[in-house]
């Protein structure tokens, strides 16, 4: 019978006195447009492009991030300069296809494609979430300030042949025997 | 003719406004009161505090398609929205909100609102009925056993009261209240059983088992839309403002209290700390089976009132001699 009245009416009680209590507890809403949350860093937001140290683009138009997306989302032109270096001819990312995965990113071997914390990137036109690369392309040098493709990489441009790139040793000629 | 006196029309009309009005801010209310009792804000969006929600809740309400599905029965199925507001507001009449506020002054003012109660149970029937509907079917089903079984006790529970003052007359019990002290009191057994059978003859939670989301959709309502459904949902409002009413009316000393307030805000806070309290029911307690509510109804709450009724006959007799 005590067992019987403790079930029915007094842990019933205890609940309702617990959950009143909650009336002075501060709410964990975060009031989303009025009161911006923290982005970390690193968080995996809208995509940009990225230039160089010097200020030219860092995209060799590899194709590495079109082969890596899973939703096949980016679609790119390589087009080559007279100085040898390789760019986009044009580069488009259909936002309303992209699931802001980051395997873009880790694909490229330039640092060009990067993600960023902003995620505000609502459209009424569905035409207007695809992004060219004139809307992505940044100024600046993104999360790699120091990085620059070209300087690094054995590949020879105008200025800068074969062996002359940072830390890279000059090319070496297989057919000749001397030491 | 347009004085503050019972049953002139300009007290007929207030009440009418009031208690509609309440019912559809209870909306707001509701949902603002279960947001901060789960760490949410709730509502807060449309004009100051979110007041203006029930606003647009109506104007979408309103000019949602009015759909009857094809399959249903017209006749009924458009009558039982109408008879629980018509039910629901039907029992507001008997109410006394204040020394000079009412409609009637009936004789018969308990027994009146316990039928119109029981007229209420046929709108969620043949709305469940009509439907043609498996979810709705089960939920009138359920409806039909609950609230049948829990008029039993509501009424039993009140006979109490009943017997303390000697009348059937809201108006007469309030006065008498007044006298003495509040029946909450003398009569608290009655008092717990009248508070759980009106949530469940309310079908609120965590009685809400004819239309438990969780199991049959929305029951006897699935099919509704529009403003037949907001007829349900806002009847359902009403019995919450009505259950809240006549507690207070029953037990709580209707508009009595310390003459520096007015007695109608008297009787407004114990109403408003009812259905507050009846929020927070829904906010804490889970919903039973089907089963347990209907044994625990009648091998529990059906005892527990006779042996209450048998009592308070017992000492009233050996004190009046």
């Amino acid at each position: 019978m005590l067992k019987l009245i403790k079930d029915t009416f007094v842990s019933q009680l205890v609940t309702l006195w617990r959950v009143f209590r909650k009336l002075f507890v501060k709410a964990d809403t975060v009031e989303y447009p009025e009161q911006p949350p923290y982005m970390f860093p690193r968080w995996r937001g809208r995509i940009i492009l990225s230039r160089d140290p010097d200020g030219e683009e860092r995209c060799v138009a590899c194709n590495l991030c079109a082969v890596a997306c899973p939703v096949d989302c980016i679609a790119l032109q390589k087009a080559e300069k007279e100085d040898g270096r390789w760019y986009p001819e044009f580069f488009r990312i259909n936002f309303s296809r992209c699931i802001m995965c980051g395997f873009c990113e880790e694909a490229c071997p330039t640092h060009a494609i990067q993600l960023t914390p902003d995620f505000e990137m609502a459209e009424y036109k569905r035409q207007d979430m695809v992004w060219e690369k004139e809307d992505m392309l940044i100024d600046g040098t993104g999360k790699y300030h120091d990085y620059n493709f070209y300087r690094v990489a054995g590949m020879s441009i105008a200025g800068k042949d074969k062996g002359e790139a940072l830390n890279e040793e000059k090319p070496v000629n297989v057919r000749s025997l001397l030491p | 003719m347009l004085t503050l006196e019972v049953g002139t029309p300009l007290t007929i009309g207030l009440i009418l406004g009031t208690v509609i009005g309440v019912a559809a801010m209870l909306i707001w209310v509701e949902r603002r009161l279960l947001g901060f009792w789960q760490e949410r804000l709730g509502p807060n969006r449309v004009g100051p505090l979110g007041l203006f929600q029930v606003v647009a809740d109506m104007i979408k309400i309103f000019t949602k398609e009015d759909w009857v599905p094809p399959f249903a029965d017209r006749f009924s199925f458009v009558l039982a929205p109408a008879i629980i507001m018509v039910a629901v507001l039907m029992s507001f009449a008997v109410i006394p909100f204040g020394p000079n506020i009412g409609i009637v002054d009936s004789n018969i003012g308990i027994l009146f609102v316990l039928a119109m109660a029981s007229l209420g149970a046929y709108s969620v029937m043949l709305g469940g009925l009509s439907s043609d509907n498996k979810y709705a079917l089960l939920g009138s089903l359920r409806a039909a056993a609950q609230m049948v079984s829990y008029e039993v006790f509501m009424g039993i529970s009140l006979l109490g009261v009943v017997a303390l003052s000697g009348s059937f007359n809201l108006r007469v019990i309030v006065e008498a209240q007044q006298d003495g002290m509040w029946y909450v009191l003398p009569q608290f057994i009655g008092f717990v059983i009248f508070l759980i059978a009106g949530v469940a003859e309310s079908h609120r939670l965590p009685f809400d088992i004819p239309e438990a989301e969780q199991e049959i959709c929305a029951g006897y309502h699935t099919e509704y839309s529009g403003m037949k459904f907001g007829m349900f949902f806002v009847g359902e409002y009403l019995g919450l403002v009505l259950i809240s009413s006549l507690i207070t009316v029953l037990f709580f000393g209707g508009w009595d209290g310390p003459a520096f307030l007015p007695p109608v805000f008297w009787f407004a806070m114990k109403a408003g700390a009812f259905i507050c309290f009846f929020i927070l029911l829904r906010a804490a307690i889970p919903r039973p089976r089907y089963d347990q509510l209907m044994s625990y109804g009648w091998l529990f709450l059906l005892p527990l009132s006779l042996i209450n009724l048998l009592v308070t006959g017992a000492i009233i007799l050996s004190t009046q001699g």
